[in-house]
């Protein structure tokens, strides 16, 4: 399936390894939660970058200890409606500092791509049928962010007390922010804020 | 034999419409295209979901309705509604909208 | 009340774009129904029996003649020169086209409105009571809290594909006013004992299928924590709850699923990740939202007004109206007017574009140009000097705003029922429409005192049944409209669910039963006491006895 990032479509190096597949020598495969389970040292043990798939209702916290292992989790959507990995994402990144990649993938639909790349996501699977350049506008939707999230937008509520920020925002990127890992969260509230105000 | 008819919301303004002949869709249910028996029915099923794909129309469904000489009227109450108007604002009713002489 | 700054203006405008372009995909094929359907939703655009339905968001409830004028303009532009006022303080317009719809969320853009989230399976409209501001018994103005929250609310990323709907109301003052206890989250203000203000926070109320009280799942929480700690209840929710059934996914059956006491653990755990951190609300932010809602430049009057004293003794009409619809203001020499959208034998809550004009002037003109809208589907002029009282009741009896009957038993809560919605199963606003006629009499409306009767027609239960002291609930037996009675239901500091009093009765019969319920609490009350007392004392059997004794 089509790949996107915020920057445009991209390559795919990913290969999805079912669970009752063979492990290939190399390569980066992405295997279920079941399949890490089960075969953790094998996995450990080949070259190649390692993957996993987490279901909507796997939480990420079932993976925290062993996130060093892995250059991409993907979260799935079985259903656009079901939202549960917006959560997942969120503390993948902002309780767990995860910092490699985040894929969104299952039923992706246009409009959730901004919530989602706001939820911490960085790479997205897009229907075949998609147009990659309509599907690109939509992280442009909204110029402007209320609340805090996993990315670095400044929310509104900083915006107002910080009027020097706002000249900023028009070359803000949505990357995620850096990621912070949870021993350093205690410095990072102190720092970042004192409440969304202080951005 | 049920007499069935087709009706569905028209998707640019929502509005209540029966498919009618020619694959024309009218705001009257006295000109509904009225189908005896399932084969008749699926027919206009399938009209109607050629309806949904060329944008025409959203949720097509099949009514039973009841013929009185030149006037078809739902069976349902809640059909009656959506034919007719909201009972609640009789200023806003249709219920000449029942005869197969009836405006669009 | 709230203004917009440059930030707001734009979000809304933004919005309004995308929504334009969600319309045009949908009607070039390039969105199927199913995939436009929850973009539809979160823009408050329902396809309903008769057309589309458009339920635009009017904030806690409050509204500036400006806004009141336009919602009017909408009316009489883009639909039959009417509109709905709900149970959630929003309003609700017909007829309205797809196609239409991106002008009419420009148009309200353009007074500072918009329609976003009142549908959906997402933070909704929070609401408040209608008496924010003015009544005595207030600790802080509720709306504050309610704009604060709805900021945070707004396009929330993380919260915007929830298992479903999620209501919020917040309460300034002990008494209350907006039905806290049938939320999803309700919070009501209260002192701690060292006279701090903050919040007990209450969890997993509503109605519906499968009506229940919240729990109280934090007695006191300081104002600072609000957010971070609502963020913590809804990262819960939207993990845990359920998505695979429809008719147990919301709060309330996570609540009763897990348990209160394991529920509340997992709130307090999520919450102390994240308290003290980025959704802390500093001091200086409240008292920046509480700057817009500061009082509006009263005169210092006389609490005694002779000329209103005179009048009163002069025209009994008037007399009349004030005992119901008027109400103590905290200033004096003021008064809180509430505008009765229920007039006998009219559909309840809704007013025409004409009415609605000539409210927002009476606004500007007597009450700073500002409304409210109640969720007993009334309107409400806070600010009013009472020696104003007497012209205001005239124009008001001009337009058909005057019926003296607020919190009396023609002062229905109805849904719209099987005459619009696509949901129902039965009709209710004939029904509220011919009890209302039925109990014409005002003088009997008086001596039968404080009643209040809900109606829905459904299960979904958008007409607060539940929680009437007289509820009707349609149902479907049968390819016939039938009707359920409960009693008993309260949707204040006291709250509780209605008892059903037995088989449901027929569209012909449940205007007698609802005659038969009054005369068996008329019979058997004590002095002083209100339907809901009487109830509460000798309980379902005296009613029941009665309404089936032929069976």
């Amino acid at each position: 399936m089509p790949l996107i990032r915020k920057t445009g479509a991209v390559d795919d190096p990913w290969a999805t390894l079912e669970d009752e597949a063979a492990l290939p020598a190399g390569g980066a495969v992405v295997v279920s939660l079941a399949r890490w389970q089960a075969n953790r040292d094998a996995l450990l043990a080949r070259p190649g970058p390692l993957g996993i798939f987490l279901r909507s209702d796997q939480p990420p916290s079932l993976i925290a200890a062993d996130l060093e292992r892995f250059d991409l989790v993907a979260l799935d959507f079985p259903k656009f409606t079901n939202g549960r990995a917006y959560s997942s994402a969120r503390l993948l990144r902002e309780r767990f500092g995860y910092r490699g990649e985040v894929r969104a993938v299952g039923n992706v639909l246009r409009d959730q791509l901004q919530l989602m790349l706001r939820c911490g996501f960085d790479s997205f699977e897009i229907p075949e049928t998609a147009d990659v350049a309509t599907w690109l506008s939509a992280f442009r939707d909204f110029s402007l962010a209320y609340q805090p999230a996993a990315d670095a937008r400044t929310p509104v509520a900083a915006l107002r007390h910080r009027p020097a920020l706002a000249r900023r925002v028009d070359h803000e990127e949505d990357d995620a922010a850096p990621a912070r890992r949870s021993d350093d969260a205690a410095v990072e509230a102190s720092v970042v804020c004192a409440g969304y105000w202080a951005y | 034999m049920a007499l069935q008819v087709v009706t569905a919301n028209r998707l640019r303004d929502g509005r209540v419409v029966f498919l009618a002949d020619g694959e024309h869709w009218v705001e009257a249910i006295g000109r509904s295209q009225v189908a005896e028996g399932e084969t008749a029915a699926a027919a206009l099923n399938a009209i109607a979901d050629r309806a949904v794909a060329a944008r025409k129309v959203v949720g097509p469904y099949l009514i039973e309705v009841i013929r009185n000489g030149d006037r078809l009227t739902p069976k349902r109450y809640r059909e009656v509604i959506r034919a007719l108007g909201p009972s609640s604002h009789p200023e806003l009713g249709r219920p000449e909208t029942v005869t197969a002489a009836a405006q669009e | 009340m709230y203004r917009y700054d440059n930030y707001d203006q734009t979000l809304v405008d933004e919005r309004v774009a995308q929504f334009r372009g969600q319309v045009a995909r949908r009607i070039a094929g390039e969105l199927t129904e199913d995939e436009f359907k929850p973009l539809r939703l979160m823009n408050g655009l329902y396809l309903q029996l008769h057309a589309y339905m458009l339920r635009v968001a009017i904030p806690y409830g409050t509204l500036s003649s400006q806004q009141l004028r336009k919602l009017a303009h909408i009316a009489r532009r883009y639909d039959k020169g009417y509109g709905h006022f709900t149970t959630r303080q929003n309003i609700q317009f017909n007829w309205v086209s797809l196609e239409e719809t991106p002008d009419i969320l420009a148009e309200l853009a353009s007074v500072e409105m918009h329609a976003i989230q009142t549908s959906g399976n997402c933070i909704r409209n929070v609401t408040a009571d209608h008496f924010a501001g003015v009544a005595g018994d207030e600790i802080e103005d509720p709306r504050i809290y309610c704009e604060i929250i709805r900021q945070w609310s707004t396009f929330h990323p993380e919260f915007s594909f929830l298992p479903r709907k999620f209501k919020i109301a917040v309460t300034g003052s002990p008494h209350d006013r907006a039905a806290v206890k049938v939320h999803d989250i309700g919070l009501r203000m209260h002192r701690n004992e060292s006279g701090e203000a903050g919040f007990e926070v209450l969890v997993g109320g509503g109605q519906g299928r499968t009506p229940v009280i919240a729990k109280t799942i934090r007695p006191f929480l300081p104002k600072r924590h609000l957010l971070s700690y609502l963020e913590a209840i809804l990262r819960i929710y939207n993990q845990l709850g359920r998505r695979d059934n429809l008719y147990k996914s919301r709060i309330k059956i996570l609540v009763d699923s897990v348990g209160v006491d394991r529920f509340t653990q997992l709130v307090e755990e999520e919450w102390q990740q994240i308290r003290d951190g980025y959704l802390e609300l500093p001091a200086a932010e409240i008292e920046r939202i509480r700057g817009y809602f500061a009082p509006p430049a009263y005169r210092a009057l006389d609490g005694k007004v002779p000329d209103h004293e005179a009048q009163l003794r002069r025209d009994f009409r008037f007399a009349r109206w004030t005992r119901t619809n008027v109400t103590p203001h905290k200033r004096p020499g003021y008064s809180v007017v509430t505008l009765s959208l229920k007039p006998v034998g009219g559909v309840p809550g809704d007013a025409t574009d004409a009415q609605m004009d000539a409210v927002a002037d009476l606004a500007d003109r007597y009450s700073f140009g500002e409304i409210r809208v109640t969720h007993e589907q009334n309107l409400v002029l806070a600010d009013v000097e009472t020696s104003a009282l007497y012209a205001l009741w005239q124009r008001l009896h001009e337009l058909g705003l005057a019926t003296p009957n607020v919190g009396l038993a023609s002062d229905i809560i109805a849904c719209p029922g099987l005459d619009y919605c696509a949901l129902a199963n039965a009709r209710s606003i004939p029904v509220s429409q011919r009890i209302s006629r039925q109990l014409g009499d005002l003088t009997r409306l008086l001596d039968i005192g404080e009643l209040k009767i809900k109606i829905s027609g459904c299960i979904n239960a958008c007409g607060h049944h539940h929680v009437g002291h007289i509820g009707i609930l349609g149902v479907d037996k049968k390819g016939e409209e039938f009707y359920q009675v409960t009693l008993g239901g309260s949707a204040d500091e006291n709250a509780s669910i209605g008892d059903i009093v037995g088989p449901a009765f027929s569209a012909d019969a449940v205007v007698g039963a609802v005659e038969t319920v009054i005369d068996t609490y008329l019979t058997v009350r004590e002095d002083g006491e209100r339907f809901l007392d009487t109830y509460r004392r000798v309980g379902l059997a005296p009613f029941k006895e009665k309404l089936y004794a032929a069976h």
